[in-house]
């Protein structure tokens, strides 16, 4: 096994601990699409503690960045108008879809939801097609 | 208050995890995705980790009465596999695919202070609102 694999499994449990401390705390699931737009619309004692997770992850990235500042990638082409069009589609997909990576992803298969299993098989598909497509139109590498 | 600081340090264990498995490097997610091409699959060991360890500890927490800094649990119920649900999956994985990143990863890239996470959560914050202006009309999440 490569050093990479070793990586993403740490990492993985690592997110995996996250979202158990987040359950047997505070009951919810951590689905960062539906933290996110909950922030956004904000009801009556239920804004703080979204906006706490967001600060959360941006105090872990700025600590990834002082270890490694190449631990925060960028995409493979520069192009705004792909990142623009991307973060619409992501913005729009997940509400639609109730969720995405970390609540379908981790939290729904974990409880053996069909609706998440359903939905991850989906957005995993579509994210092969879609990047199958950009690489047949010369848009990505 | 105390569930407040519960959200901080989830968050911040959350954006370490997704920073060590390499999630944070929308090169190596599209390189993941790219499975017709030069495919990396170490990305498929995030999601595995990640499910085996909360699958054994949900059944452990689950069985408590109530969580310990809450009245209930907020745990989603519903099952059915919903139209919405597909399509909706469908525009994030086409989204996800074009620029590398999913809502979790390009929140904690905006530590970077590069323009391309800002840019990408800024039309996903606009995206979210586009569809709930939408579904005032169409009710597609009844």
């Amino acid at each position: 096994m490569s050093i990479e694999w070793i990586h993403a499994l740490i990492g993985g449990l690592i997110i995996g601990a996250a979202v158990s401390v987040m359950l047997l705390m505070n009951g919810r699931v951590t689905g960062i699409s539906g933290i996110i737009n909950g922030a956004i619309s904000p009801q009556k004692g239920d804004t703080a503690w979204r906006l706490l997770f967001i600060a959360g992850l941006l105090l872990g990235g700025l600590a990834l960045r002082s270890l490694n500042p190449e631990i925060l990638g960028s995409s493979p082409h520069s192009n705004p108008m792909i990142t623009l069009v991307a973060g619409l589609l992501v913005g729009f997909g997940t509400i639609m879809g109730s969720g995405c990576t970390s609540g379908h992803g981790v939290c729904g298969i974990s409880r053996f939801s069909p609706r998440s299993l359903a939905a991850t098989i989906t957005f995993m598909g579509a994210g092969v097609l879609s990047v199958y497509l950009l690489r047949s139109a010369g848009v990505l590498p | 208050m105390k569930q407040g600081l519960v959200a901080l340090v989830v968050g911040f264990m959350f954006a370490v995890g997704l920073g060590v498995s390499g999630m944070t490097q929308p090169e190596k997610v599209i390189g993941f995705l790219n499975v017709s091409g030069a495919w990396d699959p170490s990305l498929i060991f995030v999601m595995l980790g990640a499910i085996a360890f909360h699958a054994v500890t949900y059944k452990v927490i689950r069985k408590r009465k109530s969580p310990l800094l809450a009245m209930n649990w907020q745990v989603p119920s519903k099952r059915e596999v919903t139209p919405a649900l597909i399509l909706g999956s469908v525009l994030f994985g086409i989204g996800w695919g074009l620029g590398g990143y999913c809502p979790g990863p390009a929140v904690t890239s905006m530590a970077s202070f590069d323009f391309q996470p800002w840019l990408f959560v800024g039309s996903m914050l606009i995206g979210m609102v586009m569809f709930k202006q939408l579904d005032r009309k169409l009710k597609l999440q009844k």
